[in-house]
């Protein structure tokens, strides 16, 4: 059975944030989860996360998502970050976030690191979004750091929060 | 005011804002539009297929002869 340990947990402030970033993660556990609620002061609607600190077009990914009256899906290829997770923003009902689970696996391993992610944003309103995403960092690079981050110009809002959880085999 | 970001240190729980350098900011701005344009170029993809096919059903319903795009749309 999993065990999952918080290893870190942020809430942005009153002035805002344009990335919530976990430095020196342990290389102790066997996978790692980030678990987000979050909402931002712009329009973009999905994120700009990246491990470890690779920022280079190596990011690819699939998601299919619903809106409440369709599906359909959508890829990306060569990013410089994974953009799979979607957030609650201007376009959506005031004080409404979004919350979402970005699962990171083998995240010590010397190979290419695989990702799972699934979004749901929140508003009143029949249209709502879920998104669910797999992907691949084509580097092998351990995963010592994770950035959360709206896509520019757009800042996260106070009350966001990113929880790092560490999960063991047992 | 200055866009920061948040840094919480795993190893120690130190928790620090600073502002993003001027290179961040750089990053930053290039992935936004690197990633509009990316996206830009995919729904423009699906809008040229989703064309194809409502120009493929209506010849088939009429009886008139597909071109290979057209055809390609409805090979699985």
């Amino acid at each position: 059975m999993a065990t999952y340990i918080q290893i870190a947990s942020v809430t942005v402030g009153a002035g805002g944030a344009a990335s919530m970033d976990f430095t020196s993660i342990p290389q102790t556990y066997t996978d790692l989860v980030v678990k987000l609620s979050t909402r931002t002061n712009g329009t973009n609607g999905n994120l700009r996360n990246t491990l470890a600190g690779i920022t280079s077009g190596v990011y690819s990914e699939k998601a299919v998502y619903g809106t409440g009256s369709s599906a359909a899906s959508f890829g990306n290829t060569s990013q410089a970050f994974s953009a799979t997770i979607y957030t609650d923003n201007t376009n959506y009902t005031a004080s409404t976030f979004a919350n979402s689970e970005w699962y990171i696996p083998n995240y010590t391993s010397a190979n290419n690191k695989s990702f799972s992610t699934d979004s749901v944003v929140e508003t009143n309103g029949t249209a709502v979004l879920a998104v669910l995403g797999a992907g691949l960092m084509a580097n092998t690079s351990a995963v010592t750091s994770i950035s959360i981050a709206p896509i520019s110009p757009d800042n996260f809002v106070q009350y966001s929060t990113a929880t790092l959880y560490g999960i063991s085999k047992s | 005011m200055a866009d920061t970001k948040i840094i919480v240190n795993c190893e120690t729980g130190e928790v620090s804002e600073v502002e993003l350098t001027a290179e961040e900011i750089k990053q930053r701005e290039a992935d936004a539009i690197a990633y509009a344009k990316a996206k830009a170029d995919e729904d423009a993809a699906a809008q040229t297929l989703a064309d194809l096919k409502a120009s493929a059903k209506a010849k088939l319903i009429a009886g008139k002869p597909l071109t290979a795009q057209e055809a390609d749309t409805l090979i699985i």
